[in-house]
């Protein structure tokens, strides 16, 4: 199917939207818009970081799930106390597959470690619990390199002052106790979680001389920050860094120490992945320490090679010679070999992507070598810096959502038929019972890894067998006929005449 | 051209030489505790001295057994028609309850919320909630809603009864669309506690008490997410020929079919008899911990006789047959009976395998009475019982359960305890199996033990909530998971050696 024209685009918003209250349905409009048509305005106009409308059914999560979950949860060396109750430690262990070496409840810690407000905490407070807490898991842990508080909704409310207890803490153990006021009610999305997370990693890192340990100089130094480890990206991504002849000296926060991000600041480059959820620690550590940052993107070759050659270019002739040769003569032929095997199966397939903050549009690309063709995306917490980056990966009108609500998204899986949505956990069963393909792109579907060259041939073999499981023919059983839309002609097992 | 590379992700990549160099180069930048220290630490962990320490703790708790009051919550209410469960609170506790939820079940879990933030920390949540509500309805279109609280709502102290009569009002909702409510703090109890308040709201706002009673019986499964469990009993019940009502069912909302056409809405206790449910004569409770407050208002207000039942195992389940049988008057129905006798055939046939190992069980309080009594049906001997959310009175009904069997003389039992003292007791005093949910898999990681599945959630294995653990039927399928893990340990142990059997 050809792609469709901004008008009826545009038709179908108008006609997604019109179930909605009035202020609801105003509000709404803003969210969605066509992009990617040349000429046009482009996408500074779409609205978003903001609240979503209660009822909806949001794919969002809150500030909590920013802080703790994305941000700190991966450092491997700290304790993070989900401080509040039980609750929202227990959802979030172990769910995120931010990968780590190491051993657990010794030198590494994803564990949930809460301190299970009770009543009389809500009542009284609940500073006195904590300190005990802290005292508790030192004598338990006495390897952790730090605790980190991640507050919950309740602490906000009867005013704690979490800070009082983390700095008298700190010099009683003489290691960073890090309080973050990421209640989840802050903000309007993960996002804020993010920030705060940076801020507070700003100011008890950086701005407390947290020195971490000392680094050979070379003028190859670089770290790598916004890479979660998710199945093991980050290692992916250093290994490229790595024999292109860098050093990576931190990795932030995927299987990260406090150590290397202390590290970071000792960079003379820093390597943005995510930039929704770490630009601003780089922004800060180039205002203070002089070193420049450089976003990039290791999703599938076409990007790969492009952002390679941004990062040597930053470097000397012996990098970018290396660089050159390492495309040349060793990763083409992978990528290449990846390409020519998937590609049949996977050429003008329509993808519809609603991810976090980044994901939509550092994996258009990767969709496009496959030769697949995203046909909708959508995030779920950007900002409007993201939908400006978003512009130059759109090769023709595309719809774009900001904040998709469960409405909008059953309504365009119905219109668009897409051959695969990727999205998050709680919209994956529901896309399914429809009839359609899906893998969850936060977690990669308890596969990965998907950056770099290794990750390529996991997503492509990955996309391949979500996009062409033979159980998607058989939806419709034989007796009956599908509809027209729907039916998958000569492969579909339904009773149509073909 | 069909190429010869062999495509590995995260399970064989990292193997590789080239990542082992590349995490041994890391190591230099991560600052982190040499290899002698890191070995020692492990070892003392596993010591007494560890575990005294351990059990000395009196304020924070590591790996519990338990999730928050509005998760239960959630669960009661889908179990009916058309009914849409709705949070009022922050909104990343809704997509934290519908994950929990969707990676167990493997099914999608409707639930909208209001999203609260900081405004309405200062003004209130009403204004949240009456948006919330016209939203959800115009989009759902309900035939009734099922509030529930998180701590943001309940830490400021809205008032749903107030807020809900204001929505109407204000025409955000029909006047007589049913909105039943609960408070459901999440610093008070578990999700046990959650599923009880969501339930007993909805009983006692729905409920139409009448004079007469009717020849009917009500039943309820509690917080069980053995989603076949709801579907087996209305089985037994239908052998039996009897009138009944099952109370909460979410047994085909989380099992709809995948044909092209996703409803949010499917099957569920009908409304009509929610309503009528005051008015049957008598009530079985499937769980006790779970529906502590449910069985106060079926007995004292709605003066029914009732019958709190644990149907796990032998005894369970012969306890559910004949309470049915003596509640209804009708006979134990032959085919029943045959399945009693193909029940404890079955047990003829395995419980050599499990006679004198010894099992160390963890979970919810109602699910692991019921599954340590049927380990020590088989000859299993009990090695620690520990849950996160039981109560004193759970504790000593377990240690008396215990007493009545030589298999459970040895048992220790922990009403308040979490998965890291767990671990301690595992290391100290190990026993050949653990029981428990997914999460016990870290344990199985650090102490070598082996782990039977069995409890909520189940994140790592497929499919198994669509068994049912109840009755004699049901035991099979607990047997089957107990008996053939056992059977395949056996054989993992004994790979290369003589005792490498075929016939087992």
């Amino acid at each position: 199917m050809s792609s469709r024209t901004k008008e009826e685009l545009e038709n179908l918003i108008e006609e997604t939207i019109d179930i909605y209250p009035e202020k609801t349905k105003k509000d709404r409009k803003k969210h969605i818009q066509v992009m990617g048509v040349e000429g046009d305005q482009k996408c500074t106009s779409m609205v978003s970081n903001k609240k979503t409308k209660p009822g909806v059914m949001t794919m969002r999560g809150c500030a909590y799930a920013g802080s703790k979950g994305v941000v700190w949860g991966p450092v491997k060396d700290v304790i993070n106390i989900s401080h509040g109750p039980v609750g929202c430690g227990q959802f979030s262990w172990g769910a995120r597959r931010n990968y780590v070496n190491g051993t657990t409840g010794i030198d590494t810690f994803p564990m949930q470690v809460t301190s299970d407000f009770q009543e009389k905490d809500i009542v009284f407070g609940g500073d006195k619990k904590l300190s005990i807490i802290i005292d508790e898991l030192e004598t338990l842990f006495p390897l952790s390199k730090g605790i980190v508080i991640q507050s919950e909704c309740p602490v906000g409310l009867i005013g704690d002052d979490i800070e009082a207890v983390a700095k008298k803490k700190k010099e009683e153990y003489k290691k960073p106790i890090i309080p973050v006021r990421c209640e989840g009610f802050r903000g309007v999305s993960q996002s804020l979680g993010h920030h705060l997370a940076n801020d507070s990693i700003r100011d008890h890192i950086y701005e407390k001389d947290v020195k971490g340990t000392s680094i050979k100089e070379t003028s190859y130094n670089v770290a790598l920050i916004g890479d979660y480890n998710i199945g093991g990206d980050a290692w992916a991504s250093r290994k490229i860094l790595q024999d292109m002849g860098l050093n990576v000296i931190g990795q932030s926060t995927g299987d990260s120490t406090i150590n290397e991000i202390a590290n970071t600041s000792k960079a003379k480059l820093i390597l943005v992945h995510c930039y929704r959820s770490m630009n601003y620690i780089a922004r800060y550590i180039e205002e203070k320490y002089g070193v420049p940052w450089l976003e990039f993107n290791f999703f599938g070759p076409t990007q790969i090679y492009k952002s390679m050659r941004k990062i040597a270019e930053r470097f000397d002739n012996n990098i970018k010679e290396k660089t050159e040769y390492l495309i040349n003569n060793v990763y083409k032929e992978k990528t290449d070999q990846i390409t020519d095997k998937f590609k049949v199966r996977l050429e003008h397939k329509k993808i519809m992507l609603v991810v976090g903050g980044l994901r939509p549009r550092h994996t258009i690309p990767a969709f496009n070598d496959l030769g697949a063709d995203v046909v909708l995306a959508g995030y779920e917490f950007a900002h409007g810096d993201d939908y400006q980056r978003t512009e130059e990966y759109l090769k023709h009108a595309t719809l774009i959502v900001d904040d998709m609500t469960e409405h909008e998204m059953d309504k365009f899986l119905k219109t668009y038929k897409p051959d695969m949505f990727g999205s998050g956990i709680k919209e994956k069963y529901q896309t399914q019972k429809a009839g359609i393909a899906f893998r969850q792109m936060h977690s990669w579907d308890y596969s990965g890894p998907y950056h770099g060259v290794d990750g390529y041939a996991v997503f492509a073999r990955d996309i391949d067998m979500t996009v062409n499981g033979h159980v998607w023919k058989n939806i419709t059983p034989p007796w009956k006929s599908c509809s027209t839309e729907t039916c998958e002609g000569p492969n579909c097992n339904c009773a149509n005449d073909k | 051209m069909e190429n010869k590379t062999k495509i590995k992700d995260h399970m064989d990549l990292f193997e590789e030489k080239s990542f082992q160099e590349t995490f041994q180069k890391k190591k230099v930048y991560e600052n982190a505790p040499s290899e002698k220290e890191v070995e020692e630490t492990l070892m003392w962990t596993k010591t007494e001295e560890y575990k005294k320490l351990n059990f000395e703790r009196k304020a924070v708790v590591i790996n519990p057994l338990k999730a928050c009051q509005p998760l239960g919550s959630l669960y009661a209410a889908i179990g009916f028609e058309k009914t849409l469960p709705y949070v009022h609170g922050s909104q990343g506790c809704a997509a934290y309850f519908r994950s929990h939820f969707v990676r167990h079940f493997k099914e999608p879990f409707p639930a909208t919320c209001d999203s609260m933030t900081e405004d309405a920390a200062v003004f209130g949540g009403h204004n949240n909630m009456y948006v919330g509500l016209e939203n959800s309805y115009k989009l759902y279109k309900p035939d009734m809603f099922a509030i529930c609280t998180s701590c943001m709502a309940e830490v400021i102290g809205d008032d749903l009864n107030n807020f809900i009569k204001n929505a109407r009002e204000k025409g955000s909702i029909p006047e007589d669309l049913p909105v039943t409510y609960a408070h459901t703090p999440s610093f008070v109890g578990s999700h046990i506690t959650g599923y009880d308040n969501m339930l007993v709201n909805i009983l006692s706002q729905m409920g139409e008490v009448k004079e007469e009673k009717k020849d009917r019986i009500n039943i309820i499964v509690g917080f069980d997410t053995y989603t076949e469990n709801f579907q087996e009993i209305k089985r037994i019940c239908n052998l039996f020929d009897i009138d009944y009502i099952l109370l909460s069912d979410p047994s085909d909302v989380l099992n709809s079919p995948t044909d092209g056409d996703y409803r949010m809405f499917y099957g569920g206790t009908p409304l009509s008899d929610l309503k009528d449910a005051p008015n049957s004569k008598s009530t079985i409770l499937l769980q006790k911990y779970s529906l502590q407050k449910t069985a106060a208002l079926i007995e004292k207000e709605w003066n029914q006789k009732l019958k709190i039942i644990n149907p796990v195992g032998i005894k369970g389940s012969d306890e559910l047959t004949m309470a049915i049988s003596e509640l209804t008057g009708k006979d134990v129905p032959a085919e029943l009976e045959k399945e009693r006798g193909q029940f404890i055939d079955a047990i003829g046939d395995s419980y050599y395998w499990v006679h004198g190992k010894s099992f160390s069980l963890n979970g919810d309080p109602d699910q692991v009475y019921g599954l340590t009594r049927f380990v020590m049906e088989l000859g299993g001997d009990i090695k620690h019982v520990l849950v996160t959310n039981g109560n004193k009175k759970w504790k000593k009904e377990m240690e008396e359960l215990l007493e009545e069997f030589p298999q459970g003389r040895d048992a220790a039992v922990y009403h308040n305890k979490d998965m890291w003292h767990f671990r301690s007791l595992l290391f100290t005093e190990p026993s050949d199996y653990i029981i428990g949910n997914s999460y016990a898999k870290y344990l199985t990681q650090d102490t070598g033990i082996p782990l039977i599945r069995i409890g909520f959630p189940l994140f790592d294995r497929h499919h198994l909530h669509r068994y049912s653990t109840i009755g004699y039927k049901g035991g099979i399928n607990v047997l089957n998971w107990i008996v053939n893990t056992i059977l395949d340990e056996t054989d993992r142990k004994t790979i290369g050696t003589r005792s490498f059997d075929l016939i087992r």
